[in-house]
């Protein structure tokens, strides 16, 4: 019955891992028409599914057994709450008769996962089933989507219930605001109208609802520069003379001035989150905010908004972009534009034997031209590769935003390869995060699902590291890796290729080998290990006291 | 100043947890809650008392609306409504107290429901100040237990309190 469902639902691919108290739903996917990919740990199939939903914009499903294989998949799920990626998550529980006993595998993973999913259910009843189902799918995927847990003991998998999935839905506490509120879409179009420094701010939410051409309308037809937050990466062409780069922490120098300068940000799906607003009081102190959102929560939640529009930001953008009257935004333009809206690139290396990470990320965005899919894993790489790629289309970045899961990279790109098998897909990874989810080699190569690794290898935990050099008198605490792994070695004893490089004169060469190379490959650059990230705004600083190097700390 | 929420809830396992988790997670404060049982089938009334100013009402509000087994939430603080809380007091009360304690028990409209050898079992209702009035009054002869239901209360006149 759950895989009919999965077929009304338009499911043709689960990630999972058996286990004894999901052994029925797995007989059923035997020999049913569902592909299922068997990952090597629950939390690679977590991830895989990850992926796999930002990619392809439908839910990701996942299946686990009960306890151990149930907890596994917490940080996945966590992950995938914090980012608003749309999941439906089922796992096997004891039998009901055994619930509340301590039995064999047993976890109350509806009461773990409380507070990181969207909503669970526990389906003591076979007849619920079909209804908990729908129910499932549709609060994953409409509103501010989100993982939905179902939890589903062993006997009640057994039943055989007559087939009857609901068409209709009907549920009395969930009723997500779709269209704005016309008085407020009428409030912004004046404040557009009326700004002299206005900015757009864009996060995940423009990637998710797909408003990204109407953005690109408002922007280019307003003349109005715009920001997009790490989540918002792909929302708007990096090529477009508007945008000014990524705001916060390690945003663009243009970004971070602009947003302090702006008399209006238009804040479109993003959540004002600290590592974007630095210290929260002195952030954007002349400025006006329209904040359109589809969660309500978010409005007023973090900083004080004078224009609130709840809704799906398709919808809203729409509306705005429809009726809107540009501005005169001419001078501001000539203003940010003496801002840098690009990170320096740190020049290419006298001696050859040192790499610098920034250039391998500038190598994979000159021979993808901006238009390879991009998962990484998080720190340093991770920013650098906001700053140094030049994503072009949306949804082809896939990074840990909001948790900012190590080991997250790996098997999202696997999921998000087998989601769009037309596109480049590389994983930019740090050799520590690369080792947390190190097993899913073996999901690639069984799968041959072909995806480029980029560890970026400097031998340590470097955002630890970072952070402790500025901030922490340089005493490294079990941030530095003595002994890593030969990761080409690795990867060729689980049968993929591997390449190590250590010389700058190889990157270029070694990138389009292995863009050659039919099935996954790991390449492993040895770069330089004290190469920190900047611009950095230090934590709870105004964002415009940026630092450009570690001297001012 | 405390605020009342009326919250009408599925009535579905864990539907408390879920709302007191809430709570504790994102930090709010929460002064009582009681639950029972309303006049339709299925559906819960949760009423909430909360200690917040009113930006963070405005995101308890909001943070409540967005649990799938809220129905609907209605801030009832400013409206006319009567509320009420039970309390059982167990009171130290050696044989010579008991007329003079009982006295209290009926100034306030109360009721002994328990009598042993040295204490005796008072049930009380009222609003917040009486409640306190009259705990005020029975510290002097010894307070061994409290027991209190948390606030409930209604609008006056013909409207619903949940809005309906």
């Amino acid at each position: 019955m759950i895989l009919k469902a999965f077929q009304e639902e338009g499911v043709t691919r689960v990630f999972g891992y058996p286990g004894g108290a999901i052994l029925n739903l797995y007989d059923s996917l035997y020999d049913s028409s569902i592909c299922h990919v068997l990952t090597r740990h629950e939390q690679g199939a977590v991830h895989a599914a990850d992926g796999y939903a930002r990619v392809s914009g439908k839910p990701g499903v996942v299946t686990a057994t009960s306890g151990p294989g149930a907890t596994n998949l917490v940080t996945g799920i966590a992950n995938a709450y914090m980012d608003s990626v749309p999941m439906v998550v089922i796992t096997g529980q004891v039998p009901t008769f055994l619930i509340g006993t301590d039995a064999f595998q047993e976890a109350d993973i509806t009461g773990i996962t409380l507070p990181i999913t969207k909503h669970n259910y526990l389906a003591k009843d076979v007849e619920e089933l079909p209804r908990i189902l729908k129910e499932a799918f549709h609060i994953a995927t409409t509103g501010r989507c989100g993982p939905v847990l179902i939890d589903l003991p062993k006997d009640v998998q057994a039943l055989e219930e007559k087939y009857n999935y609901p068409q209709e839905i009907d549920i009395a506490g969930y009723k997500p605001n779709v269209e704005g509120h016309p008085g407020q879409v009428n409030r912004a179009i004046k404040a557009i109208k009326n700004a002299k420094k206005p900015v757009i701010m864009a996060g995940g939410g423009v990637v998710r609802s797909g408003g990204y051409h109407e953005l690109q309308e408002i922007a280019t037809r307003g003349n109005i520069p715009v920001t997009l937050t790490l989540m918002g990466l792909g929302g708007f062409p990096a090529s477009n003379h508007l945008y000014l780069g990524m705001p916060g922490m390690h945003g663009t120098r243009a970004a971070n001035y602009a947003l302090m300068e702006a008399d209006l940000i238009i804040a479109v799906g993003v959540r004002f989150d600290d590592r974007v607003t630095g210290k929260l009081d002195a952030f954007a102190p002349r400025a006006k905010i329209i904040h359109i959102d589809i969660d309500p929560v978010e409005i007023g939640k973090n900083i004080a908004v004078d224009i609130p529009i709840v809704g799906d930001l398709k919808r809203v953008l729409q509306a705005l972009s429809r009726r809107f009257q540009p501005g005169d935004t001419a001078e501001w333009l000539d203003k940010v534009n003496q801002w840098d809206k690009k990170v320096d690139l740190n020049p290419e290396p006298v001696d050859n034997k040192v790499i610098k990470p920034q250039q391998v990320i500038n190598k994979i965005n000159e021979i993808t031209g901006g238009e390879a899919i991009i998962a990484t894993d998080v720190g340093q790489h991770q920013m650098w590769t906001a700053q140094h790629y030049r994503f072009e289309k949306p949804r082809s970045f896939v990074s840990s935003g909001g948790l900012g899961t190590m080991g997250f990279g790996f098997p999202a790109a696997l999921g998000a390869k087998l989601a769009r098998p037309e596109e480049t897909v590389f994983c930019i990874a740090g050799d520590g995060s690369f080792q947390m989810n190190i097993q899913e080699l073996s999901t690639a190569v069984y799968y041959g699902i072909p995806v480029k690794v980029a560890i970026i290898n400097n031998s340590c935990l470097g955002m630890v590291r970072q952070w402790q050099e500025l901030f922490y008198n340089r005493r490294y605490s079990y941030s530095t890796f003595e002994y890593g792994p030969d990761f080409a070695r690795i990867a060729e004893a689980f049968g993929a290729k591997g390449m190590k490089v250590d010389q700058f004169d190889q990157v270029e060469e070694t990138i389009k080998t292995a863009m050659q190379e039919e099935g996954p490959v790991i390449m492993d650059f040895r770069v330089d290990s004290t190469e920190n990230v900047f611009p950095m705004v230090a934590p709870n600083q105004p964002i415009n006291n940026l630092m450009m190097d570690g001297s001012d700390v | 100043m405390k605020k009342i929420l009326a919250v009408l809830v599925e009535d579905k396992p864990g539907v408390l947890s879920r709302v007191a988790g809430l709570f504790s997670r994102r930090g709010f404060n929460i002064d009582s809650i009681a639950v029972g049982e309303t006049t339709e089938p299925g559906i819960s009334r949760m009423t909430i008392t909360v200690e917040e100013d009113s930006p963070t009402l405005e995101q308890v509000v909001k943070q409540l609306n967005k649990l799938i087994n809220v129905i609907k939430i209605s801030n009832i603080t400013e409206d006319p409504a009567v509320s009420r809380e039970l309390m059982l007091i167990k009171v130290q009360a050696e044989p010579q107290n008991r007329g003079e304690i009982q006295q209290i028990v009926e100034t306030f409209r109360g009721k002994t429901v328990d009598v042993s050898p040295d204490s005796m079992v008072i049930e009380v209702t009222g609003d917040d100040e009486k409640l306190e009035a009259i705990k005020l009054l029975l510290q002097y002869y010894g307070i061994k237990e409290i027991v209190r239901t948390g606030k409930i209360a209604m609008v006056r006149g013909s409207k619903n309190s949940a809005g309906n």
